[in-house]
């Protein structure tokens, strides 16, 4: 679920064009080692063009090279340093080329690539010296000469790199062409300086390897900005590269195919076996989170009508962006949705899908408020907390909420301001419910000409989808309804068959059908326990995704506003035009003036609007593959695993009739 | 590619073909008199028996027979034999409930309503399931009628009755009709009177202790047998409804398997599947559940019932000859009728001498013939639990593999 390939990066306009998502589309796949590398590819023309005539790595170094220095103002002692390794850069990309081309059987590997992996191992070996030598200060020369030693002396090494290599990539999204200087310049910059990108890196890898420097990490806490984004991406990462060791052969071929670009790919697609390879790895990062959240203790505070439930919020986590790496808050139902409306309002006009909380739900609260101990309570909190913990986990899972100064202070403040607009009968909630009508007059009243038929082909799926699991989901309830009704009348049952047994003048009939009852009762408790599962792996998770698609919903509807504004705009200059024309043709110079400004300004206006419309139909794209992906990824788990649990119970029944089985025949 | 053992639509129905021949009693067959259903018809509201009958017997004109008889019939067979008087030390093997398939005429009949509003795979699945359901009761039913006539037959007594010969020989329509209005009442009235006066009847004291803790036991045991049934018959029908859902998850994750473009659609087509067969299994497990035990305890609540009322009319000629008894003394003292009050009580002291003998045989054979049918069907049913469980955990087996082997 929370692969690293789901995180998509935030929204560059001036980075991604309609080509980068056109073409991710084409390949077919959405690993972010694509994503990465298409970005990268269309942001700097060089690499593209290097591989249509592929010259001696040697040029593309240097050409490289050449990019990187008109690249990030800060590195000005970078550049005297870059300028003065172009021989270090070639023997890597040779040495590093040549193994590659034996490990992974590539025939062509894309040497632009292979850069990267080499920028990529050696800033591996520089933060692994840098960790050690942080406080001295290295010099720069000694932190760039010895990991070069280390890597032609241990070749295997350079599979620590790859990783990181992918990283880099990844900060080429964010950053455009001047990353590219970022990822080759950590070679060469001084480690302690905590502005620089390299050092966030360092700090966050090296506590991996190395615990020493945990008070650096301290220093990224408060930074709040893509680069931290690129740090978390970085360290969610790097439970690959630990795997990497262990299996030195096969991820690397897998892990080189990926860096391939999306046009080398169609030229000559992989074997399918890397790919599937890869889909393993994907399969198995599903389950590691560096934010891991749980909802946990539902409490009842207070009394009558003003009592609430809080829950105890534990957060597990290995990102130096927390303070520590095990805390936990007590947050009240209302505060998951105050976080909610908080997120949701920042980012939603962006085409981000915030996950939902689940509803409120004015009667199940009413139960539990009224103190009422029956079944029903207990099953509606135990709901509400699943759906609680999966949604923040879901929000923590994205690489962009995560970053919101909102969530860490929900994750670890000891004290939230109480959430007041949640509530329905407020003057908050008022409001809100007048904006939603009026939102949903203006969806009825915006006829939006598509003109991307992706998006009209996303929302009628979106829609129908809904349809189906709202139907899907009515039908689990009900057989939710009806398990329980066996497991009930099971129980009656049982205790007839008991009474009947007690009744029976045959001895040996009489204990089969006390025996007979007592599996009835077992049996009892697996439909009961059949229903929960039914319940809260199945049910619970269609819910979600109703819930989730509300949300998708949601952020095509941003874009539509998104466009809608940029119409008007539109229309607006359209108007002080028309208004400029007249006022020339009346000849009234004094007020042409200011018709003029009016005129840059709506055209500044006009095109901010437009490059806002794009970017949300890129973000909302992104969000929708990541969505899917992550759906995908989540139903076969969940589903699975009710498939497992009802295996579970099937081998149980299994157990208790063939216990029976003797019993029955001893009847004589 | 999975389980292709399990998808046996006709295997289903032939197994409860097997099943229910001979199933709830346990009965010693004897080849000089063998009788079965051959074949039955349903025509309209009707049900036509084709009663097939083999005898070495004299009595008969041929060795093998057959001849179609109806509902009715069998309830006058067994009206004849309840009230004979000779026949009343034995228990009555109790008539075959009426056929009854109004609930599943009514469910065809608003599928057929609704048929516009579901999907045409929708339909045909639910028409099939209907089907399936229509025929199991059909034999069911079929099965009930036989088992009455098997237990006649395999009476010592019972077998010999000239009506049964007639029944069974009788190329004709019997012309027997159904009760009329008049005879209904009669027949409640009668009925409130036999309660009333079995409540009377079971408050005397008797001298036998077999009878006294047979007439306890009876009691008691109806009432258990009947309160089981019922709630065996709740069970089964809410573990029918449970695989219906299923039925319709499978249609509805199948619409949304081939909605979805992502490639979660093949899994949810998977699923689907699973959920389909798992539904078949389920159905299955409650109609053999149904059929081995909610139709065992009916059938002993019927014949519980059959054996309380040879009770009955063991204390009701106790009591007879009790007052036989008492109008004898008065008539001595009295010195008038003395004749025929000793006449009276001697033949009340015969008839219930004559009960209470056979009665006692009767309810011997009937302990050990529950006892027999109960273990039967209980190992059968614990088979079946035990075959149908096994199934399931394969077809999830399988599943799971599959749906691993795709992630």
């Amino acid at each position: 679920m929370a692969s690293s390939s789901e995180r998509s990066p935030p929204p560059f306009p001036d980075t991604e064009d309609q080509d980068v998502l056109d073409s991710e589309e084409v390949g077919g796949r959405d690993s972010d080692e694509d994503d990465g590398e298409e970005l990268f590819m269309s942001a700097s023309n060089t690499p593209l063009t290097k591989q249509d005539t592929p010259t001696s790595p040697d040029s593309q170094a240097s050409d490289l090279m050449e990019d990187l220095s008109v690249g990030p103002p800060s590195s000005q002692t970078e550049k005297s340093a870059a300028s003065s390794f172009p021989e270090e850069f070639v023997d890597l990309t040779n040495n590093l080329d040549a193994e590659s081309r034996v490990a992974a059987e590539i025939s062509s590997p894309e040497p632009s690539d292979e850069f990267f992996d080499i920028l990529g191992s050696e800033t591996q070996k520089v933060e692994v010296e840098a960790s050690v030598k942080a406080d001295s200060g290295a010099p720069q020369r000694k932190a760039s000469s010895r990991p070069e030693k280390g890597l032609f002396g241990e070749p295997d090494e350079d599979l620590f790199g790859e990783p990181l290599g992918a990283m880099s990539k990844k900060t080429t999204e964010n950053e455009g062409k001047s990353s590219t200087a970022k990822a080759a310049g950590p070679t060469f910059s001084k480690p302690t300086d905590p502005a620089d990108i390299f050092t966030e890196e360092a700090a966050t890898t090296v506590p991996r390897t190395s615990n020493t420097v945990n008070s650096k990490a301290n220093g990224v806490h408060s930074e709040e900005d893509l680069f931290t984004e690129a740090t978390v991406e970085l360290s969610l990462d790097s439970p690959r590269s630990s795997r990497k060791n262990e299996d030195t052969s096969k991820p690397s071929a897998s892990s080189s195919s990926s860096s391939l670009s999306a046009p080398a790919r169609q030229a000559k697609p992989p074997p399918a076996a890397l790919e599937e390879l890869e889909d393993e790895e994907e399969a198995e990062l599903e389950d590691k989170f560096d934010v891991l959240v749980s909802v946990k203790d539902p409490e009842k505070v207070g009394d009558g009508m003003n009592a609430y439930m809080a829950y105890k919020v534990s957060t597990e986590t290995t990102l130096p962006m927390f303070r520590n790496k095990l805390f936990t808050v007590r947050r009240r139902f209302s505060d998951f949705l105050g976080l909610y409306e908080k997120l949701s309002e920042k980012h939603g006009p962006n085409g981000l899908i915030v996950p939902p909380p689940p509803e409120k739900s004015i009667l199940g609260m009413t139960k539990v408020k009224v103190g009422k101990e029956d079944s029903s309570s207990a099953d509606f909190l135990e709901r509400r907390r699943g759906a609680l913990e999966r949604y923040l986990q879901r929000v923590v899972n994205h690489p962009l909420l995560l970053q919101d100064p909102d969530v860490r202070e929900f994750l670890e403040k000891d004290e939230l301001p109480r959430a007041v607009s949640t509530q329905t009968l407020s003057g908050a909630g008022f409001l809100k419910m007048i904006n939603k009508a009026t939102d949903a007059v203006s969806k009825m009243t915006i006829k939006m000409n598509e003109s991307d038929a992706w998006f009209e082909e996303k929302l009628q799926e979106v829609e129908s989808a809904d349809q189906h699991f709202r139907k899907l989901h009515a039908l689990v309830e009900s057989l939710v309804v009806h398990r329980k009704e066996l497991s009930l009348n099971t129980a009656n049952f049982a205790k007839s068959a008991a009474m009947l047994g007690s009744a029976e003048d045959n001895t040996a009939l009489s204990r089969a059908l006390s025996q007979l009852a007592e599996v009835e009762d077992k049996i009892e408790q697996l439909h009961q326990d059949q229903a929960a599962y039914d319940t809260f792996s199945f049910a619970e998770l269609i819910a979600d995704y109703i819930r989730l698609l509300g949300a998708v919903r949601g952020s095509f509807d941003h874009r539509i506003k998104a466009w809608q504004r940029w119409q008007d705009a539109q229309a607006m200059l359209q108007k002080k035009r028309e208004t400029e024309a007249k006022l020339l043709w009346a000849n009234k110079p004094d007020k042409l003036q200011q018709a003029k400004d009016e005129i840059v300004e709506w055209e500044a206006r006009v095109t901010q609007f437009e490059r806002d419309f794009e970017r949300v139909s890129a973000t909302v794209r992104k969000e929708v593959l990541r969505f899917e992906k992550q759906r995908t990824k989540n139903f076969k788990r969940q589903i699975t695993k009710y498939l497992e649990l009802l295996l579970q119970s099937q081998q149980q029944l299994i157990k208790y009739w063939e216990a029976f089985l003797p019993e029955a025949k001893a009847i004589a | 590619m999975m389980q292709e053992g399990l998808d046996d639509g006709p295997d289903f129905l032939s197994e409860e073909d097997r099943g229910p021949r001979a199933v709830n009693v346990d009965l010693e067959m004897d080849a000089t008199l063998q009788v079965d259903i051959s074949d039955a018809l349903s025509e309209r509201d009707k049900v036509k028996f084709t009663v097939h009958t083999k005898s070495t017997l004299p009595n008969f004109k041929q060795n093998e027979f057959s001849v179609v008889r109806q509902h009715e019939e069998f309830i006058w067979l067994h009206d004849s034999f309840v009230e004979n008087e000779d026949y009343a030390g034995y228990i009555i093997p109790p008539a075959p409930p009426r056929p009854d398939f109004d609930a599943s005429r009514e469910k065809l009949q608003k599928l057929g309503e609704g048929e516009g509003s579901m999907t045409k795979e929708e339909f045909t699945k639910m028409k099939q399931e209907l089907e399936a359901e229509y025929l199991a009761i059909f034999k069911k039913t079929v099965a009930m009628h036989e088992v009455f006539l098997c237990r006649v037959a395999a009476h010592p007594v019972l077998r010999k009755d000239l009506n049964f010969h007639v029944f069974l020989e009788y190329n004709q329509d019997l012309s027997v009709r159904g009760k009329n209005k008049k005879e209904k009442l009669e027949d409640f009235f009668k009925n409130v009177v036999k309660s009333a006066d079995g409540v009377l009847v079971a408050g005397v004291k008797d001298v036998d202790d077999f009878f006294e803790h047979e007439k306890t036991f009876l009691l008691e045991y109806h009432n258990r047998v009947k309160d089981s049934s019922a709630k065996c018959d709740r069970m089964i029908r809410s573990h029918k409804n449970a695989a219906d859902d299923m039925n319709r998850i499978a249609s509805s994750l199948y619409t949304l398997g081939t909605q979805d473009s992502t490639d979660l659609c093949k899994f949810f087509l998977k699923v689907s599947e699973l959920f389909e067969k798992t539904r078949k299994i389920e159905a299955r497990v409650a109609a053999d559940e149904d059929l081995k035990l909610a139709d065992l305890l009916k059938y002993y609540l019927r014949e519980s019932q059959a054996a309380k009322d040879l009770l009955y009319r063991r204390s009701r000629s106790l009591v007879d000859y009790e007052n036989a008894n008492k109008a004898l003394d008065k008539a001595r003292a009295k010195n008038r009728d003395v004749m025929q009050a000793e006449n009276n009580q001697q033949l009340c002291c015969h008839k219930f001498e004559k009960i209470s003998e056979s009665a006692k045989q009767e309810l011997i054979d009937f302990k050990t013939r529950r006892v027999a049918a109960f273990r039967k069907n209980l190992v059968e049913l614990a088979e079946l639990e035990l075959k149908h469980a096994k199934g399931n955990l394969q077809l999830l087996q399988s599943c799971l593999g599959v749906l691993k082997g795709n992630t």
